[in-house]
């Protein structure tokens, strides 16, 4: 299907603000939040991205399980080895 | 049966939908792998800046907030036109093919402009790893790691624009000579997804190495 082009100006805007927004919120000192807040945001853009800009949210089936096993396993990698460097004493 | 084969549509396939999605799901596939590519330079980042906060924060002082900034907008922008040179494509606008495929080169080539400017000003205050890496203060060592892991991430990451720029040159030529129509349109959209997935590196990369604590 053919995604209306005014969907990709907002997802742009969307993306722009979130940009902003992030560069706003590493002048405030948030303590160890600050990396928290920043992948939080980070992530969301990408999700933008994922599902507009590379079509996903109208894709096949198929498309969602091979983007979401590239999620999965990059989930695993990050939980096993933080789980091992964070709680070592 | 057959009765959709055209010359674009190869041996293999059933008709044309059936070659798109196969082709999508070809570079669905290889994006995986550069998730996990990356992952583990993202997970190699995450570790060392757990173990020396203080010095990821001293090296990303020497960073330039503005210039990334900048880098960031040029890329989405980059991304919007490429994702409009889709659109263009599937609709079989030949033209406007061309015009969005020629603006986000031209986007990709400010990008690394930038970013040259960046690298030839870390190179000159002595901050890339190596024999002549130098940086007052007891956090050197921990301060190279940063540098380290800034040169390898932003440069894998530069690597895969070039290479994209690359085909991006190539498919522009074949768009030009009308090679992709409303029928015809996978090959752009398939480099799209690319050229996104580019783009979500550096969503990244930016916030985690230049924003950790900027002054």
């Amino acid at each position: 299907m053919i995604v209306p082009i005014k969907t990709y100006y907002k997802v742009a805007v969307s993306l722009l603000v979130l940009f902003i927004l992030t560069v706003a919120i590493a002048y405030v000192d948030l303590g160890s939040w600050n990396i928290i807040v920043a992948l939080i945001i980070a992530t969301i853009k990408a999700l933008f991205v994922v599902l507009y800009f590379m079509h996903v949210r109208y894709s096949s089936r198929v498309t969602w399980l091979f983007a979401l096993a590239g999620f999965f396993w990059l989930i695993i990698l990050f939980t096993f080895t933080m789980s091992d460097y964070l709680t070592r004493s | 049966m057959h009765s959709e084969h055209s010359s674009a549509v190869a041996h293999q396939f059933l008709d044309m939908e059936q070659q798109r999605e196969s082709t999508l799901l070809g570079m669905w596939a290889f994006l995986v792998t550069e998730v996990l590519f990356f992952g583990g330079l993202f997970i190699s980042y995450l570790v060392f800046r757990a173990w020396y906060p203080h010095a990821f924060v001293l090296g990303s002082h020497e960073l330039n907030v503005t210039l990334g900034a900048i880098n960031t907008a040029v890329l989405l922008g980059s991304s919007l036109t490429m994702a409009l040179a889709v659109h263009a494509a599937q609709e079989g606008k030949a033209k406007k093919i061309v015009r969005f495929m020629g603006a986000t080169l031209l986007l990709g080539l400010v990008f690394l402009g930038i970013k040259s400017f960046e690298y030839s000003h870390k190179f000159h205050e002595n901050l890339f790893p190596g024999a002549s890496f130098s940086f007052e203060g007891p956090d050197a060592p921990q301060v190279q790691i940063y540098f380290t892991l800034y040169f390898l991430m932003t440069g894998v990451h530069a690597l895969h624009m070039i290479i994209g720029m690359a085909i991006l040159l190539l498919m522009l030529f074949r768009a030009r000579s009308g090679r992709y129509t409303a029928e015809y349109y996978a090959p752009v959209e398939t480099f799209g997804l690319y050229w996104h997935f580019v783009d979500i590196v550096w969503i990244f990369l930016y916030p985690l190495l230049y924003l950790i604590h900027p002054q």
